[in-house]
């Protein structure tokens, strides 16, 4: 037992990193009334992890008694997630909000490497109580992180909706957990795959299946399960929106991708990579499909109607969690991998609009969409950039929002999921309506006489930039991105 | 009259709670009978967890699983009550129909 625990901490490198991270932070956070300290340790920690992350590529093992995996498909998403939560850090010292409060500024730090910690575990669990157990470390993270500024009663209520929902769906999920025990008497989803697969009654696995699914769809924000949406983005401080909108749905989705490979699949048919071979007990398919549509369609059409920004990428973040689980619901080796290359492609525009969002809150104090008018002719940087992030959250070209679009569409065309692609497009045409409107308030409407140039430090130019060329470049050059994607999952099947 | 206690009685116990917690999560309006609904759901799904255990002929798996949550459930009534007494100490209020600054 001490040699397979002693074995597998030589792949745990980056967590432990992280783990030692936090505690000393919170350390470091009691002793020194200079919280720079705090930042600039928590930056070196998670660099530290990226590095060891680096040198960790090419594991695949399965390690601490078949309870987490350390493979190409889980490395793929702790790079990703380190790149997004180092982002965000740096993000937040610009920000504001966080700033502002002065003496627990630390806090805002190590919480976001303990989200780090639990987003990790999330990626690599093999088991339903360990993915249960970090999907609550990443929530509980979640509800205190939006509701950091307590100050102010828009985000306390965030935090307040955040954990009624949060709460009731993980109890959802942990009674879904323990139908599953009592059918297949094990928590190990390879295990519980075998006893699939060998028979039991659909009924009660229907049942609990649908309520696991309650847990996963509140993390990734997916109609019927997405009314935390909304309120818990506009009422945080802007920086925790993106976490919330960028790494800890990725968090979700890589968490939902391994759970539905493992148990779903077939595990006495070889798989091929255009067709796993997907197990007839659960219509699995057709509940991902319905939850795709549903989401897509409604964070399209009502994102139409909102008035305030932050509100209006939350919508949109929902439209594009549908977009993802198109990629997802084909269940075989290109659509996977279309989801991670729109997950990377997601995180740079994604978070890119939030930012520029968050810097001319910072300046004019107001997320309205009206305040936007004629912001393109007195800060042409600004209008330019943005512009730059909202044609790519459309999804057209030449920006990286087209090629993650592409790749899912592709997917579910080969898989001749045609409707599927066509739904997909008509609701990218939707979503162009009003991601036009802000562009056109930005470019197209006188601004107020009273309204002042925004001028922008370096440093905030540099930063926008930094999210900016990424966008566009991945929209012109995507073949390593695609190529590493593809890597990432042909563990599951084929070469 | 020998009363024998089966599994299914404990199935039975626990879908009760389950739905009583479920109750309680949609019409209680003050946010600690809330928090108190969430509470019974995951004992809830304990009983399951243990129940499954011990008349499956399972392993021990599912006692330390009740373990964990019963754990999970202090953390997240610790986080759950001071977001509350935050929201206490802004709003002045618990009733979570009251909270609702932002509209769509």
């Amino acid at each position: 037992m001490f040699d397979q625990i002693n074995y597998s901490l030589q792949f745990i490198k980056p967590e432990l990193i992280l783990v030692c991270t936090l505690l000393v932070s919170i350390i470091l956070d009691l002793i020194f009334k200079n919280k720079k300290i705090v930042i600039y340790f928590v930056i070196a920690g998670l660099v530290s992890s990226f590095v060891s992350l680096l040198s960790n590529s090419n594991v695949n093992q399965h390690l601490f008694f078949n309870m987490y995996a350390v493979d190409p498909f889980s490395h793929f998403f702790k790079i990703f997630l380190l790149t997004a939560i180092l982002g965000i850090v740096v993000f937040s010292m610009f920000s504001n909000e966080v700033s502002e409060i002065k003496s627990r500024k630390g806090e805002f730090y190590y919480f976001l490497v303990a989200l780090t910690i639990g987003m990790f575990l999330m990626s690599s669990s093999t088991n339903l109580i360990m993915m249960y157990l970090s999907l609550e470390l990443t929530s509980l993270t979640s509800y205190l992180l939006a509701g950091f500024m307590k100050e102010e009663k828009s985000s306390s209520e965030a935090s307040l909706k955040y954990v009624l929902y949060g709460a009731f769906s993980s109890g959802m999920m942990i009674y879904g957990i323990s139908i599953i025990y009592g059918m297949t008497g094990s928590f190990d989803i390879f295990a519980i795959n075998i006893a699939l697969a060998d028979g039991v009654t659909s009924l009660a696995l229907l049942i609990s299946t649908v309520l696991i699914f309650i847990g996963f769809g509140y993390k990734i924000s997916a109609v019927p399960f997405h009314f935390w949406t909304p309120d818990v983005y506009e009422g945080s401080p802007i920086s925790v929106t993106t976490i919330l909108s960028v790494a800890s749905k990725a968090a979700g989705f890589s968490m939902l991708m391994r759970f539905l490979k493992i148990v779903f699949i077939d595990p006495y048919a070889s798989p091929s990579v255009n067709d796993w071979g997907v197990l007839e007990i659960v219509p699995i398919v057709e509940i991902l499909t319905v939850l795709s549509v549903l989401t897509m369609t409604l964070g399209n059409i009502v994102a139409v109607w909102q008035t305030n920004l932050k509100r209006l990428l939350a919508y949109s973040s929902i439209a594009h969690a549908g977009y993802l689980l198109l990629g997802v619901l084909t269940l075989n080796n290109e659509g996977y991998s279309a989801t991670l290359i729109y997950l990377v492609v997601y995180l740079f525009m994604n978070v890119g609009a939030f930012l520029i969002v968050m810097l001319i809150s910072n300046k004019i104090k107001s997320d309205d969409i009206d305040s936007y008018k004629g912001l393109g002719m007195r800060s042409p940087f600004i209008g330019i950039t943005f512009s730059l992030f909202l044609i790519s959250l459309t999804g057209l070209p030449p920006t990286a929002g087209f090629i993650g679009k592409l790749y899912i569409f592709s997917a579910l065309i080969n898989k001749e999921m045609i409707l599927l692609a066509v739904i997909g497009v008509l609701n990218s045409v939707v979503s162009l309506y009003y991601y036009v409107r802000i562009f056109r308030n930005m470019f197209l409407r006188e601004s107020l006489p009273t309204d002042k140039e925004i001028t922008l430090t370096l440093g905030e130019k540099i930063l926008i930039l930094a999210f900016a060329i990424p966008t566009l470049i991945l929209g012109l050059y995507f073949a390593p991105l695609v190529e590493f994607a593809h890597a990432s999952v042909s563990m599951f099947a084929g070469n | 009259m020998s009363l024998v206690v089966s599994l299914q009685h404990f199935i039975f116990v626990s879908a009760i709670l389950l739905s009583l917690g479920v109750y309680a999560i949609l019409t209680r309006r003050n946010a600690i009978m809330v928090l108190m609904g969430i509470e019974l759901i995951l004992n809830s799904a304990n009983i399951n967890f243990v129940a499954f255990s011990r008349f499956g002929g399972m392993d021990v798996n599912g006692h330390l699983a009740a373990i964990f949550v019963i754990f999970l459930a202090a953390c997240e009534a610790a986080v759950a009550l001071a977001i509350v007494l935050n929201i206490y100490k802004q709003f002045n209020t618990v009733n979570v129909d009251e909270v609702a600054t932002m509209k769509d």
